[in-house]
């Protein structure tokens, strides 16, 4: 063994610290609090609209605008509906959210599926179909979409934003469930199928309820793209008013109080759901590690 | 859930060379009508939109269809400022972004590994910004910018701002508007390939006598460019077509007008549809030759 050999096996195996080794922790070379201190401003920094909007959710308004803080009420909770146009265009936001969010669901998981499990001609110009509306600028969308309803003289309503929103929730609908499909063992398919289940009884009780969770969330989230959209949204409209439309529309005269309670109580539901789902997959993924 | 989604936006497509062969009848099936539905309102719309684009106007207001590249040549001569502003704004949104989540997603995917809990609750405050309405979220800070707002008032008393300078309708504010929107997008795919990355190859990088700086730059950052790469995007693309931050009502002003503004304005106001449609192709087609650039030259072609 040369001395060079050995002083390097001497450095690997010696137990004492080498001073030119840089210690394990503090490797990446920001000091040990700047990181964790940066983050949690960095977070408050995210929540500042956030919390300005339900502090003012509670403001006993004055006048038309909801800006300056003139006293704490809860007025506004318990008379949401008081200001008409705001539960109005809550309740039309709700329908298109749930009917988009179910055609979307359908149509991108039988998308899905075909991409995971099936072989096909024209695979590649089917992913680039399918990539292309998430790449496309939401004003390129929305004013496609009116040029076609202009020309094909559909007139603008509930129908044509539930189309526009199935139409930008799909893609994001494929490719959620497309990971959880691809991260499907095909063995537990196939045990099916040895088991002699027919091809319908392997997808209803094998392969549905394994894609479910990918299903769900999918679901989740083009209900909230379908809920906050407002570019595509508002070029396809017409008279009729969403939640958002609306808001951009009372902005210039100024936005109720109430507006701000519907936000928020959407707000707290939703971190309500996205909180749970986190406890039920921590707590399986327990059970799974216990199991093992 | 959500999440999971978001983060797999940018993910390989696994396990496709294993898909067995079968019956493609049934593949027919599962995808013809999601198919149909993308053509007939993705592809078909595009189209319209060209049409659109060439359309002529005779002298009484109507519009015909023709071939007038003209219209090409006039939109972007005469917004050609915006057309540039939206993409320096889009770029500078970006490059903030980024630089303001990469230390925040390094955080909670890899140091706060050892506490789930804290890592699940920190995810969680990350994408709260989702769930409250994009619109009103923005005229919050329209609002906290305003003249009278905390910010402003602070800054002048510090003299770092004249007696009379303005935040709101100014190109910074729809700069920090726009980056603070698409803040989520771009540090949830970041977090989801560092949550991935291997402990052990920065502690080989370490034993290699790499410092901790070489580490990262040699290391970590390769380690996560697909994230980065879709974190970009998906903060670029809506950023360049946005027109809610740079809107009057909100925090733009007439000096920080972007492409998305005139597009929404040709069309919806004053109904001028060639200018609109041909401004929009503009936009798709820089926006399309930008991203396939970036992509091939990050070397992350499996992004589809």
């Amino acid at each position: 063994m040369s001395a060079q050999e050995g002083l390097v096996l001497g450095k690997i195996y010696s137990a004492e610290p080498d001073a030119r080794r840089t210690p394990p922790r503090g490797r990446f070379s920001l000091g040990k609090w700047l990181l964790p201190v940066y983050s949690a401003l960095a977070l408050a920094f995210l929540l500042i609209p956030i919390v300005y909007t339900i502090v003012f959710s509670f403001n006993a308004q004055t006048g038309k605008s909801n800006i300056a803080w003139s006293g704490f009420t809860l007025a506004n909770w318990s008379g949401v509906c008081a200001e008409q146009d705001v539960c109005a265009a809550f309740g039309t936001s709700i329908l298109i959210g749930l009917v988009s969010t179910i055609a979307a669901t359908i149509l991108g998981t039988m998308i899905a599926i075909a991409l995971v499990r099936y072989r096909f001609p024209f695979r590649s110009a089917v992913s680039l179909l399918i990539f292309l509306p998430m790449a496309t600028p939401e004003v390129v969308m929305g004013a496609g979409l009116a040029a076609q309803f202009l020309s094909a003289g559909i007139p603008k309503g509930i129908g044509t934003i539930i189309i526009a929103h199935t139409l930008f929730c799909l893609s994001f609908v494929v490719v959620t469930v497309k990971a959880r499909a691809a991260s499907l063992d095909p063995a537990l398919e196939e045990a099916g199928r040895d088991l002699y289940g027919s091809p319908s009884q392997v997808f209803r009780l094998i392969t549905l309820p394994l894609l479910l969770p990918g299903i769900l969330a999918a679901a989740l989230l083009s209900f909230s793209l379908s809920f906050d959209d407002f570019i595509i949204t508002y070029f396809n409209s017409g008279t009729v008013q969403t939640f958002p439309t609306y808001i951009y529309i009372s902005a210039q005269r100024g936005i109720p109080a109430q507006a701000n309670v519907i936000a928020s109580a959407v707000f707290l539901i939703a971190i309500a759901i996205v909180v749970i789902s986190q406890i039920v997959t921590q707590s399986r993924q327990k059970r799974l590690n216990a199991v093992r | 859930m959500a999440i999971t989604a978001f983060g797999a936006g940018g993910g390989p497509a696994a396990a496709v060379d294993a898909a067995p062969k079968r019956r493609s009848w049934v593949a027919l099936f599962l995808l013809l009508p999601g198919i149909l539905y993308l053509v007939l309102f993705f592809i078909v719309p595009l189209v319209s939109l060209i049409i659109t684009s060439l359309e002529t106007q005779s002298p009484d207001g109507a519009f015909a269809y023709g071939f007038q590249w003209q219209n090409y040549v006039d939109s972007v001569g005469t917004f050609g400022t915006q057309i540039w502003r939206s993409f320096f704004f889009a770029i500078l949104a970006t490059v903030i972004a980024l630089l303001f989540s990469y230390p925040l997603a390094y955080f909670i995917g890899v140091k706060a590994r050892r506490w789930p809990l804290l890592q699940s609750f920190m995810l969680i405050l990350v994408v709260a910004p989702f769930f409250i309405s994009f619109l009103l979220r923005t005229l919050a800070w329209k609002t906290i910018l305003s003249d009278d707002g905390p910010v402003v008032s602070a800054l002048k008393g510090l003299s770092l701002l004249g007696p009379q300078a303005h935040i709101t309708g100014e190109p910074i504010a729809v700069v920090f508007g726009l980056t603070y929107n698409f803040i989520p997008f771009m540090c949830l795919p970041i977090y989801t390939t560092l949550e991935r990355l291997d402990i052990r190859y920065l502690e080989a990088s370490s034993d290699l006598y790499a410092g901790g700086w070489a580490t990262f730059r040699k290391v970590t950052i390769p380690l996560s460019l697909p994230g980065i790469v879709s974190g970009t995007l998906l903060t670029f693309i809506p950023a360049a077509g946005d027109y809610v931050n740079a809107s009057q009502d909100f925090l733009g002003g007439t000096s920080s007008t972007m492409i998305g503004n005139v597009i929404q304005s040709n069309f919806l106001v004053q109904e001028n549809y060639p200018v609109a449609a041909a401004l929009s192709i503009v936009l798709m087609f820089v926006i399309l030759v930008v991203v396939s650039v970036y992509v091939k030259r990050s070397g992350t072609d499996d992004l589809l």
